[in-house]
């Protein structure tokens, strides 16, 4: 007698360890088969949107931490960014320099997270993470010095940043600087060869470098498919054109790939830092901006290069002292739109690590 | 450096193909008539020297009398970008052509258009809300809701 099966519908999320956060996939499984998912938003939506429409153009700041919570600094930028083009500030150099640095500081904070999890959704329960967390804390540390957060920066301002960074952050992050290569190494030993790890993520979840252009995928997701674009050089904003860095990309596109792609990035962060560091100007940290910022009627989009991808502001002012419109393009939920492709005819269990390999961040994807 | 193509230059060579199908074009974008908007936009995407692969993002502005989306569009091969916008001037019933078809990235961006103006992509493949729950009354980024 043949055996009568039938698909089978396994609701994931939003309350689960894989999801990072508040994230719900409804999955059809064919045995062990992912046959098809449905991912479902909204657990976080908190309508920063529409509160950013009644707040004053720095009243927005606070908001935007709340994005991608796990890379503030880049928020606060992408967002100042925007507001300075459309207001038409000009920055200070050394609040330029201070950017740089914070945002690529931000960089290697997050990646680092994102590699633990990955890792951690591989099933190497909670050491890597902790490994990687063992640097974050030095980082976050830094950020605590300069902004008095750490999570939640709130640092930077239209025209600059909140403050100059205190006497004793420069040696600190000398100190950082000169420890971060060998850890970068030691991650490297323990895992870049790992027998598991190869077996778990090589080959799997392969994104095409066509599909990843026509799904909009950006940032280490992007480049992990063959495709050399960063907006760090494709279109260099604040002052990345005076550094001097390369754009790591792999071949594949599968989990081990873009695994491999945001350690090789953590590496080309430091080295910007480095540089900057060097090139550090003394001066004012923001420009002369009244307080209450009223840009011309206009638009204007900044985009910059986040840690998960192409984070941007599109803002649009009627010369009042609140943004019109203030949209949020957001790498996490954007880089989704392949998920499912990616998955299907997989096993419930790489489900689990194609997802983790996206690296998202909910509050990001809901706003 | 993106260059940011003119929006009168892209316009004239539109109009070449689809005559009146451009509304307005300024050097920063150009706003194109909505039931054309999809031959305009693969004309866009499929067109050697323009070829635009990539959509950055899709979002739209309620200016009370009518609803402006606005589409971000970039080559990744030539590195130049463009602002098209299409308008909508039905407030009960704002549709436009879903652009899914032509850049997949789209289908989040415009189901949250959905979900907060209320503007209907027709041919998109789930055309629901997507952070509000189905039962949700009104769409909370138009400027008349509250």
């Amino acid at each position: 007698m043949a055996v009568r099966t039938e698909p089978f519908v396994l609701n994931m999320g939003p309350v689960h360890p894989s999801t990072h956060g508040v994230f719900r996939m409804r999955v059809t499984l064919d045995g062990e088969v992912v046959v098809d998912i449905e991912p479902v938003f909204g657990y976080l939506h908190r309508g920063i949107e529409k509160l950013a429409e009644q707040r004053t153009y720095t009243g927005v700041i606070p908001l935007t931490d709340r994005l991608d919570y796990i890379s503030s600094m880049s928020n606060n930028l992408a967002y100042c960014l925007a507001a300075e083009k459309l207001a038409g500030i000009k920055v200070p150099e050394r609040a330029e320099y201070i950017r740089v640095i914070m945002s690529e500081l931000q960089r290697v904070a997050a990646l680092l997270i994102a590699v633990g999890a990955f890792l951690n959704d591989c099933g190497a329960y909670f050491t890597p993470f902790l490994y990687m967390f063992r640097e974050r804390e030095r980082i976050v540390d830094l950020f605590e010095m300069a902004s008095g957060q750490r999570l939640t920066y709130n640092y930077m301002r239209v025209g600059g940043v909140s403050q100059d960074l205190p006497e004793e952050f420069m040696p600190a992050l000398r100190k950082f600087m000169d420890m971060m290569p060998r850890f970068m190494d030691e991650y490297d030993q323990l895992l870049m060869q790992n027998e598991i790890l190869l077996a778990r993520a090589k080959g799997v979840g392969i994104l095409s470098k066509e599909q990843a252009i026509n799904c909009s995928i950006s940032g280490p997701v992007l480049r992990a498919s063959g495709v050399k674009w960063d907006i760090r050089q494709a279109d260099p904003y604040s002052i990345y054109d005076r550094f001097d860095f390369d754009i790591p990309t792999q071949t594949t596109g599968d989990c081990y790939d873009r695994y491999r792609q945001r350690v090789e990035e953590t590496r080309q962060s430091l080295r910007i830092i480095r540089q900057a560091m060097e090139q550090l100007p003394s001066g004012p940290v923001r420009a002369e901006v009244p307080h209450l910022v009223r840009p011309p009627v206009g638009e204007a989009y900044a985009h910059i290069e986040a840690p998960k991808g192409e984070l941007g502001f599109y803002l649009v002012s009627d010369n009042s002292i609140a943004p019109y419109r203030c949209h949020i393009r957001p790498p996490s939920l954007i880089n989704l739109t392949a998920l499912r492709d990616m998955v299907r005819g997989w096993k419930i269990a790489d489900l689990i690590i194609i997802f983790g390999s996206i690296d998202i961040t909910v509050g990001e994807i809901d706003r | 450096m993106t260059v940011a193509l003119s929006g009168k230059e892209v316009a004239s060579k539109i109009e070449e193909k689809f005559s009146g199908s451009v509304v307005e074009s300024t050097p920063e974008n150009l706003v194109v008539k909505s039931d054309q908007l999809l031959d305009v936009a693969r004309f866009l995407k499929e067109t050697g020297g323009l070829d635009f692969d990539y959509l950055n993002f899709v979002t739209a502005v309620d200016y009370y009398d009518h609803f402006e989306v606005a589409y971000l569009l970039s080559s990744l091969e030539h590195n130049h970008s463009l602002m098209v916008k299409a308008r909508c001037y039905d407030r009960e019933n704002p549709a436009l052509p879903s652009v899914t078809g032509l850049w997949q990235g789209a289908d989040f961006q415009e189901r949250e258009i959905y979900d907060l103006f209320g503007i209907n992509f027709e041919g998109h493949p789930s055309m629901k809300r997507i952070f509000l729950w189905d039962g949700f009354e009104g769409h909370p980024l138009r400027k008349d809701y509250i």
